[in-house]
């Protein structure tokens, strides 16, 4: 089985985690740029950090026979703090980037003016870069966020098969679907959707313009929840081909659209670096 | 003296070989980027990112590969002077991966610069990535970086086992200093038993002052030749 995990945050993530999504057959990732957690104070931390998501987590991931690209925004929670405001103003270098396959995620938090204003303008940017969007939709107030944030990007000109909204549930994937975007879902351990609820939807949304994602990160979440779906999928009677096009060719299709994914197998070298450093320990 | 070295005070034009290279998609590509830098500078910031994706990343001739030579081109194509050419060049660089970092550093005897990008070649030095203090180490290294800093970054080389013929200049600026670090360095290795490389033999031949009378180190330079 070939896993395409289209959203994990694995800067956050250790080797093991590397080594376990090997062996459950995820061969490529996306890492959209986020929060960390604690608020930065400064455009220079979000440009250290874009450049590790450029740099070294593809070193990293590459390691272990893994494809690692990445998406660039300023994420909707720091949007809201004028000090990171600048990030808008230099995003244009590193949309260009090679790896870089969707600007993201871009979304509403509060739903701000602050939050307006940094959507709309990242989606022009992804107009002007010729790249996919990845929209996160809100954790609170989310049906009311998503239909808003379908409006801005229907208002953006942007064509909807380059947008996904990201963290779906069974109230906010119809509108989506309707819409022409695709469908993102996050499989989480306790919150935000499961894999057997993910079954579900397949079965009546069907397997088209659907992503599903592990959205791992620094918080109580699951690498490996790309998988168990597949294996949930197979359970309740999704047959092989089925399962391929949602954990692998959906992902492919859709930020293939960035012409910017290369997907042969990295192949782990002991004596590889980046920049002179390496992950073996007791060596550089 | 009988030192060799990359000896090129500047680089060869990257344009003519570029031209022959470059497919027509990718050329037409690259003078529309000139273009566009040259009538608005901060096109850059978008254009010189995206070249090894435009234009390819194979060796062109012994100093450029086709994306450093590209992105020299763009860089050569700034309307800018002095400090500002300096400015846009050094955000470049810093918001650059390692590739468009190369691409930087081996263009930078191409630039009217002065000695304003000495940062850039200084920064590199610190690192550890190999490609990165060879691309610093060029004419523009050879013809700015004052003599203290030249040889602690040669000596840098010969411990990372970067040849000392792709060091630009070490014809001219080996001096007698050099001679006496590389000559203690080979005593140093002798001493513990280890091997001396051999291309810094010729410095230190140079200068048989700085051999002193240790008999080993003296061995060690006749024993080649």
């Amino acid at each position: 089985m070939r896993i395409f995990d289209p959203h994990i945050h694995m800067t956050s993530r250790t080797t093991d985690d590397y080594e376990a999504m090997y062996a459950a057959g995820v061969r490529a990732v996306v890492e959209p740029a986020f929060w960390l957690g604690q608020p930065r104070t400064s455009p220079e931390s979000f440009y250290d950090y874009f450049d590790g998501l450029l740099g070294w987590e593809p070193y990293r991931a590459a390691q272990f026979g893994i494809q690692h690209f990445c998406t660039i925004a300023l994420n909707p929670k720091e949007a809201n703090d004028p000090r990171c405001l600048p990030v808008l103003d230099e995003l244009d270098r590193y949309l260009a980037k090679d790896r870089v396959v969707a600007v993201g995620e871009i979304g509403y938090d509060s739903m701000t003016p602050e939050e307006d204003e940094a959507l709309a303008r990242q989606l022009q940017l992804a107009i002007e870069h010729e790249l996919p969007a990845l929209v996160h939709t809100p954790h609170r107030d989310k049906a009311a966020g998503t239909r808003r944030t379908l409006d801005v990007v229907r208002e953006s000109g942007i064509a909807p098969e380059l947008v996904v909204l990201d963290h779906l549930n069974e109230l906010t994937v119809g509108m989506v679907l309707d819409s022409g975007c695709w469908a993102g879902f996050s499989i989480y351990p306790k919150t935000k959707m499961s894999e057997d609820r993910m079954v579900e939807i397949l079965k009546e949304h069907g397997t088209g313009r659907v992503l599903v994602n592990s959205a791992a990160d620094w918080g109580r979440s699951d690498p490996l929840k790309t998988r168990k779906t597949a294996d949930a999928m197979l359970a309740a009677g999704f047959d092989d081909d089925a399962v391929d096009e949602v954990l692998w060719r959906n992902p492919v299709a859709f930020y293939g659209q960035s012409g910017r994914l290369e997907l042969e197998e990295p192949k782990p070298d002991e004596e590889a670096t980046f920049r002179g450093n390496s992950i073996r320990r007791g060596g550089a | 003296m009988a030192v060799t070295t990359a000896s090129l005070s500047t680089p060869p034009d990257p344009q003519p070989g570029l031209i022959a290279a470059l497919d027509d998609t990718a050329r037409t590509w690259l003078e529309g980027s000139v273009a566009e830098v040259a009538a608005e500078p901060a096109a850059v910031r978008r254009l010189f990112p995206a070249v090894r994706r435009r234009c390819g990343h194979g060796r062109l001739d012994s100093y450029w590969t086709v994306d450093e030579a590209a992105r020299a081109v763009l860089l050569t194509a700034l309307p800018l002077r002095g400090q500002a050419l300096a400015d846009e060049v050094t955000r470049l660089h810093r918001h650059g991966d390692p590739a468009e970092q190369r691409a930087v550093l081996r263009a930078l005897p191409l630039l009217d610069l002065g000695d304003l990008a000495l940062a850039l070649v200084r920064e590199t030095l610190r690192g550890n990535d190999t490609t990165l203090i060879e691309a610093a180490l060029g004419p523009y290294a050879a013809a700015h970086l004052p003599d203290a800093e030249y040889r602690q970054a040669v000596l840098k080389c010969v411990f990372y086992e970067i040849p000392l013929d792709r060091v630009t200049g070490l014809g001219t600026r080996a001096d007698r200093e050099l001679a006496r670090m590389l000559a203690d360095f080979a005593h140093e290795r002798i001493v513990a038993g280890r091997d001396v490389p051999e291309d810094i033999l010729p410095v230190v031949r140079a200068f048989p002052d700085v051999v002193g009378g240790r008999a080993e180190l003296q061995h060690a330079l006749k024993e080649e030749g």
